[in-house]
């Protein structure tokens, strides 16, 4: 399969660009701001994603999906970075659908994500870092389990309809599709540095039918891995697109920018400076494609989504900062949107593990 | 389609379990095991010369060339197969040569049909070793301020001047050269000659290196005949054969991030035991380097497809050198001083202190990783000058 995207996929990426950049551009996202809303995305916009088919993107087509793949969902993804579009899509209809894929709990859940009705959250972080490390306990209790915890880091997790949960349970880990009218269940919406809101979710025993767990029990690294997967894949491609459209910006700001009576973009240091970071944006771009590739194909893709996650984080890291350096004053004013992607590109970088996590994975398993 | 592919592969995998010494599926000890070929080869061992003409004999230095030119006419699809199953069997590459590499593209694209059967061949079996006359005393970086002259005389031209970095000059048996043919103008009086080094007047002399070695030489052009009919492409057009051949150094130069097939030096030092800090920036290097060849990966696909920017090369150029350099100063970190060494038979004649300063000659040969941020900058980006 040649790394580059296919006639069908070029197709797809024109659509997703014009819908985004029309639907909810980075005015979109500055207007829910602005109104401190309380939602941290919009519901309307969410159903025009589900009427465009892209709730169902990965969804198998016998399923009523478009049964398309992680490329694909990253095209779309990139657009909504490009935009910094508040929206559940990556949690829901990526890391989600691919966790409920193969198992019961997909017939429960599938109909309403491609209506869209539901909206998931991912509850797998227990600290600050993400580390994968679980303390939450799910214990037996009549049919079904008892969970008793707290996670953090949950993106929409207090207006979210389906949490996915991760937890202990006898012998194993399992993943549980806890309803979020569960009782015992509580959450403290919490505000980010990028506007966007993620919250503190606290179980006090809630109880689940036994028909909330995902697959089987004890046996959730299988679906939780799968969740992990597209997570990490679809925020790369997220991030690539929050890098690039910093970059974009930038580009075009030393096109135009005049000091000393020419364009700054004139200017040799800038120019190297610029052309550096180019080179960066594509080498994490070709890392993601790759990731996303392997995954379509059912191949093992643990390295390549490590590298794609790592790699992204460094270069989007650089292209956010030396937008704002390359705007100067402007770049620092909140009027102005670049400092937008700065502040998005860190809450990408910090989710499912950040370039040194994953730099440390490379590691262990290359076995230093 | 896919199950033709399917049996070229198992026919290939045969062939090179059939075919493929053992010596030559173990990693070379230093440059001294490359194969180069040429009218005097020089093998460290038998096998070399076994695997290349074997290689060869199928067309497979250059699968992907017309097999009416030496080539093994493989599509685009079979040569990623052969690559892959070379790669799988950890296969030395059995030709290193310029001619592949660099002449034969350029070749293919501006040569006569007289040319290409001349030439084209020849460097396919490995039988004929070229250099590249590019670079001069003040034409390094502004490498179209070049001053070698070639006069009009009639049947030939008569060749005048000198070459710097001419790598391996010494050991080459043909160059393929810039020239100056118009003095009026910079780049439209350049012209491209191919001829043999034996040619009277045509001397050399090595430049020893930082690394002790001498891969580069000076190069003196003295009255040399070159006939006509070894001109490359148009007269005074030249600069154009030689940009798409700069193409493809940059893209040769560009692999060397990569690191060779088998075990990689860098993580077998670090699983050895080196400190945290250490052990950290190696991962990090990890990262760029494996995302680097998803990268190569991409730009030799859109290559084929023909959709990948003219100036991609220098992206290339830039970024895998500059990584090249960066793990070799890691390498030498980890190593410590057994990475010293100079000579000693253990350091495998200081393999790797040599390695090291090597790659501080790849940001600067090929056009120096200034020059391909301004390409980067001013063609790509569209910065203004």
């Amino acid at each position: 399969m040649p790394l580059y995207l296919n006639d069908d996929q070029t197709m797809l990426r024109d659509t997703a660009k014009d819908f985004v950049a029309s639907e909810a551009p980075v005015a979109h996202m500055r207007a829910l701001r602005d109104a401190d809303d309380a939602t941290g995305f919009s519901r309307p916009l969410w159903k025009q994603f589900a009427e465009m088919g892209f709730t169902g993107i990965l969804i198998p087509e016998g399923e009523g999906g478009l049964g398309l793949g992680h490329v694909e969902a990253g095209i779309l993804l990139e657009e909504i970075g490009r935009n910094l579009t508040p929206s559940p899509f990556l949690a829901t209809a990526v890391a989600a659908v691919e966790a409920l894929k193969g198992t019961a709990a997909a017939a429960i859940w599938y109909p309403s994500i491609l209506s869209g009705e539901t909206v998931a959250a991912l509850a797998i972080d227990e600290g600050a870092k993400h580390n994968g490390k679980i303390a939450m306990q799910a214990q037996r209790s009549g049919n079904g389990f008892r969970l008793t915890g707290a996670k953090q880091f949950v993106t929409h997790g207090h207006v979210a309809d389906l949490l996915l949960v991760a937890a202990k349970t006898e012998n194993g880990t399992t993943l549980f599709a806890v309803p979020s009218d569960a009782s015992g269940l509580s959450a403290t919406p919490e505000r980010l540095a990028d506007s966007g809101i993620a919250a503190r979710l606290q179980f006090d025993g809630v109880e689940v039918d036994a028909d909330a767990v995902i697959g089987e029990v004890d046996q959730g690294d299988g679906p939780l891995a799968r969740l992990l997967a597209a997570g990490r894949t679809g925020a790369s491609a997220e991030m690539v697109g929050v890098g690039g459209g910093a970059m974009d910006m930038t580009v075009a700001y030393l096109r135009e920018r005049k000091q000393f009576g020419v364009a700054i973009g004139s200017f040799q240091a800038l120019q190297h400076r610029a052309a550096h970071l180019y080179s960066e944006m594509e080498v994490a771009r070709a890392a993601v494609l790759k990731a996303q590739q392997l995954l379509d194909a059912g191949q093992d893709a643990t390295e390549a989504v490590a590298v794609a996650k790592a790699m992204t984080g460094l270069a989007t890291t650089l292209a956010v900062q030396e937008g704002v350096q390359m705007h100067g004053g402007i770049g620092m004013t909140d009027e102005y949107d670049i400092g937008f992607f700065m502040k998005r590109a860190r809450v990408l970088a910090e989710m499912f593990g950040d370039s040194n996590f994953h730099a440390n994975a490379l590691a262990e398993a290359a076995g230093y | 389609m896919a199950e033709d592919l399917d049996t070229f592969r198992a026919e290939t995998r045969t062939w090179l379990e059939e075919n493929c010494p053992p010596e030559m599926r173990t990693p070379p000890k230093s440059e001294k095991d490359a194969t180069w070929g040429g009218r005097n080869p020089e093998y460290q061992h038998p096998d070399q010369k076994l695997w290349l003409d074997r290689m060869a004999a199928r067309g497979w230095t250059v699968p992907d060339w017309p097999k009416a030119y030496g080539g093994g006419g493989l599509s685009p699809a079979e040569t990623k197969i052969l690559r892959e199953e070379l790669k799988r069997i950890k296969a030395r590459n059995p030709l290193n040569s310029f001619g592949i590499s660099m002449l034969g593209p350029a070749l293919l694209k501006y040569g006569t049909e007289e040319q290409k059967l001349e030439h084209l061949p020849k460097i396919a079996r490995g039988e004929i070793r070229w250099c590249q006359g590019y670079s001069e005393p003040n034409a390094g970086s502004d490498l179209a301020g070049l001053q070698t002259s070639a006069e009009d005389k009639g049947d030939h031209f008569l060749v005048n001047g000198q070459k710097v970095w001419t790598s391996y000059a010494d050991k080459a048996d043909w160059i393929f050269c810039l020239v100056r043919s118009d003095k009026t103008v910079k780049q439209a009086g350049i012209s491209f000659l191919l001829f043999d080094m034996a040619s009277p007047g045509v001397s050399t002399k090595p430049i020893l290196l930082i690394s002790g070695n001498s891969p580069f030489c000076e190069t003196f052009f003295d009255n040399v005949e070159v006939p006509k009919g070894n001109l490359l492409g148009t007269l005074n057009r030249g600069w154009d054969v030689a940009k798409y051949l700069l193409g493809h150094e940059r893209e040769m130069i560009s692999g060397f991030g990569l690191g060779g097939a088998g075990k990689d030096p860098l993580v077998e030092a670090a699983r050895a035991g080196v400190d945290p800090i250490l052990r950290a920036q190696i991962a990090l290097f990890q990262v760029r380097a494996k995302a680097f060849a998803a990268m190569s990966e991409k730009f030799i696909d859109e290559l084929k497809a023909g959709q990948a920017h003219p100036a991609q090369p220098s992206m290339m150029k830039y970024y895998g050198t500059e990584l090249n350099k960066t793990r070799h100063e890691l390498q030498m970190a980890a190593g410590g001083s057994d990475a010293l060494e100079w000579d000693s038979e253990a350091s495998h004649e200081g393999a790797a202190a040599r390695g090291w300063l090597r790659t501080k000659a790849n940001s600067i040969e090929g056009g120096t990783s200034e020059i391909q941020l301004n390409i980067i900058a001013k063609r790509i980006l569209d910065l203004p000058s």
